[in-house]
């Protein structure tokens, strides 16, 4: 059992505090996804697990082991780093089996331990290479290579995907996906990218300032998002803010003197005069006759449509609300003029609130 | 037409200025090396005549000289070459070791004071070697230490290891810390992951330091020629000093004695070479 515990971890720099008493859980077999903006600490955080930095204070477990006090290579773990970090003097089969002779592994185990690794990510063609020689997408795939062949632990991955284009990104992504599932061991994952977040997590971590904001599967953090960072972090396009006041007719007033009811999941926590924003996805404003209308409350707005991109299926539609530009989708998509007045649909029972001042959601439970 | 023509001859103009300079400026860098080889096989007689001779005749009497023995201006050949190699090599391989381990640090770690030191280093190396043969040979005469191997490989490590600490800086600078970072979650301990991965990705830079720092002790007069006084510890260069006397000098044997120096510094750089071109090419990471 490989679990992996963080328990009120700090990074201090000097005078610069970079993690601020981080706690976290991780299961066996977890695939976790620590994600924010550059600077919030997710690559430190790493790293300290790692044991390449540090740990101020607070404690790391591995598997039950506190490990602050452990060299990396006694925490028997592995880690795919951005650049790959490959030995450029030695050939793949080298790179892939290295841990196993500073080991001292018999030959005949490093044999097939490295082949095995190479079936799995497809690597037999290229094992005389240098890594000079290989493309980014194969460089990446000898770096994951490298950290199976030693059977570890657990994976740490730092931004592995940064450095390949937009194609190679999304193939080994899902390859990244495949591993996880064929080997099974815990995973820990650093990305500032939400879309990797989102396909890869078993359990995002989302991070700001060295602090976690919200712990949860990528379904409560893009359904149920704790604040507006978190809202317009996660998804794409980022959510909707619209500023506004609560009247005491149960609606929000926006700026513009427009009135729009409060999602009844938020009505119980709201009161007259407090200054909300009124958050909602592209995809539940839509409009009508083109989006996807369930059942239950809904706004219905009249919006110019400033700016419009097909996108085959569908088309984002940029519009003025408020003084402040929204994105709606419109499916089944017809050919919209910069300029023309739409009726949209608000769909409310997906739209959330969140206080003006605090930034936190607010909901009735 | 026309305009492409004049263009085209223009083209051709400037490509034959081009070779010319460097015709020029080769000439000026090769033409002394050559004439030492050339005169070392050259009677003596006709390296001094006026009007030269133009049509030379060749003749090994240099070399014959110089390699029998103490006779007839002969010079103990054998001998200035060991203490050459033997400085050379020693302080050479003291001068890297120290420097790289010095370039290591300041390329890898974080500690007080560290551009203050790295700057001292370089003023270091910025004071004129012969501005410290006399207080040099003061501590050294003092400690009993001149005129010994030991006290010119003293002097030459001294000098070198500044040189030495500034080029493995830099090309240790260039390898991407993750590369130790990745040997260490691999199982190698700080050492084993400098000794398995970075000195070998390095080892071009350093075969170029060391080369440096092998020529500049090979090469080195002034300071050897204050320190060292005897048969048992004058190295080359000083001993070309031997074919001077007080009214004539041995044109012929002091160019055969320079071709004998500067072969072993030729081959060395050729096998050496190898490395200097192949470079820093290495792909490991993407930049």
């Amino acid at each position: 059992m490989t679990e992996v515990t963080l328990n009120n971890v700090v990074k201090r720099y000097g005078a610069q505090q970079a993690v601020h008493g981080i706690s976290l859980d991780i299961a066996d077999g977890e695939f976790v996804v620590l994600v924010g903006p550059s600077g919030c600490g997710k690559s430190t955080t790493l790293r300290m697990i790692a044991g390449l930095e540090d740990i101020t204070d607070g404690e790391v477990a591995i598997g039950g082991r506190v490990v602050n006090d452990l060299p990396p290579r006694e925490r028997n773990i592995s880690m795919v780093f951005q650049n790959y970090a490959l030995y450029p003097h030695m050939d793949v089969r080298e790179n892939l089996g290295f841990s196993l002779k500073i080991a001292k592994r018999p030959q005949a185990e490093i044999d097939q331990a490295v082949r095995e690794a190479a079936v799995i990510l497809g690597l037999e063609d290229l094992m005389d290479r240098k890594p000079a020689a290989l493309s980014g997408g194969q460089r990446q795939r000898v770096a994951m290579g490298r950290a199976i062949v030693r059977h570890p632990d657990v994976f740490l991955f730092d931004e592995p995907l940064s450095n390949l284009d937009a194609k190679l990104r999304t193939q080994m992504r899902v390859e990244i996906k495949k591993l996880h599932q064929k080997v099974g061991n815990t995973i820990i994952y650093v990305t500032h990218d939400q879309v990797e977040a989102m396909t890869l997590a078993d359990r995002i971590v989302l991070m700001r300032d060295g602090h976690i904001v919200q712990v949860g599967t990528p379904l409560e953090l893009f359904n149920a998002p704790v604040n507006t960072f978190v809202a317009t972090f996660i998804g794409s396009p980022p959510m909707n803010l619209v500023d506004g006041e609560v009247t005491n007719a149960g609606m929000i007033r926006l700026t513009d003197g427009q009135e729009i009811p409060v999602p009844s999941a938020a009505r119980a926590g709201v009161s007259v005069g407090q200054k909300v924003q009124l958050g909602f996805r592209a995809d539940n404003l839509s409009p009508v006759g083109h989006g996807v209308f369930e059942d239950g409350e809904a706004a219905e707005l009249d919006l110019a449509v400033s700016l419009s991109e097909p996108l085959g299926t569908e088309t984002l539609l940029f519009a003025e609300l408020a003084g402040i530009e929204v994105q709606g989708k419109m499916l089944n998509p017809r050919p919209v003029s910069p300029g023309e007045r739409m009726t949209f649909r608000l769909t409310l029972g997906k739209a959330h609130v969140f206080d003006a001042d605090s930034t936190n959601a607010i909901r009735s439970n | 037409m026309d305009r492409n023509k004049t263009h085209r001859n223009r083209r051709r103009l400037l490509k034959v200025l081009h070779f010319l300079g460097l015709f020029l400026v080769m000439a000026v860098i090769c033409i002394p090396g050559l004439w030492i080889v050339l005169n070392s096989f050259r009677p003596t007689v006709e390296i001094m005549a006026k009007p030269p001779v133009w049509n030379p005749s060749f003749t090994l009497d240099h070399y014959r000289a110089m390699f029998g023995g103490a006779g007839e201006g002969g010079v103990p050949v054998f001998s200035y070459l060991w203490n050459s190699i033997v400085v050379s090599v020693v302080s050479t391989f003291v001068a890297i070791l120290i420097g790289m381990s010095g370039g290591y640090a300041f390329a890898r770690y974080r500690f007080k004071g560290k551009s203050g030191y790295f700057v001292g280093l370089m003023l270091f190396r910025a004071v004129p070697g012969v501005a410290l043969s006399l207080p040099l040979f003061i501590v050294f005469a003092r400690l009993g230490i001149i005129d010994t191997h030991f006290g010119l490989i003293l002097a030459y490590v001294a000098m070198n290891v500044p040189f030495t600490i500034w080029l493995t800086d830099g090309f240790f600078r260039q390898i991407p810390k993750e590369l130790h970072e990745a040997a260490e979650i691999d199982g190698c301990t700080r050492w084993q992951a400098f000794w398995r991965v970075e000195f070998p990705v390095a080892r071009s830079g350093i075969a170029s330091a060391a080369i440096f720092a092998f020529l500049t002790s090979w090469n080195e007069f002034a300071l050897a020629s204050q320190l060292t006084r005897s048969v048992g510890s004058k190295t080359m260069p000083v001993g070309l000093l031997d074919f001077t006397a007080e009214f004539t000098i041995n044109w012929g044997g002091m160019c055969a004695l320079a071709v004998l120096m500067i072969l072993p510094a030729l081959i060395l750089t050729f096998i050496v070479q190898k490395h200097l071109i192949a470079g820093l090419t290495f792909g490991g990471v993407k930049g």
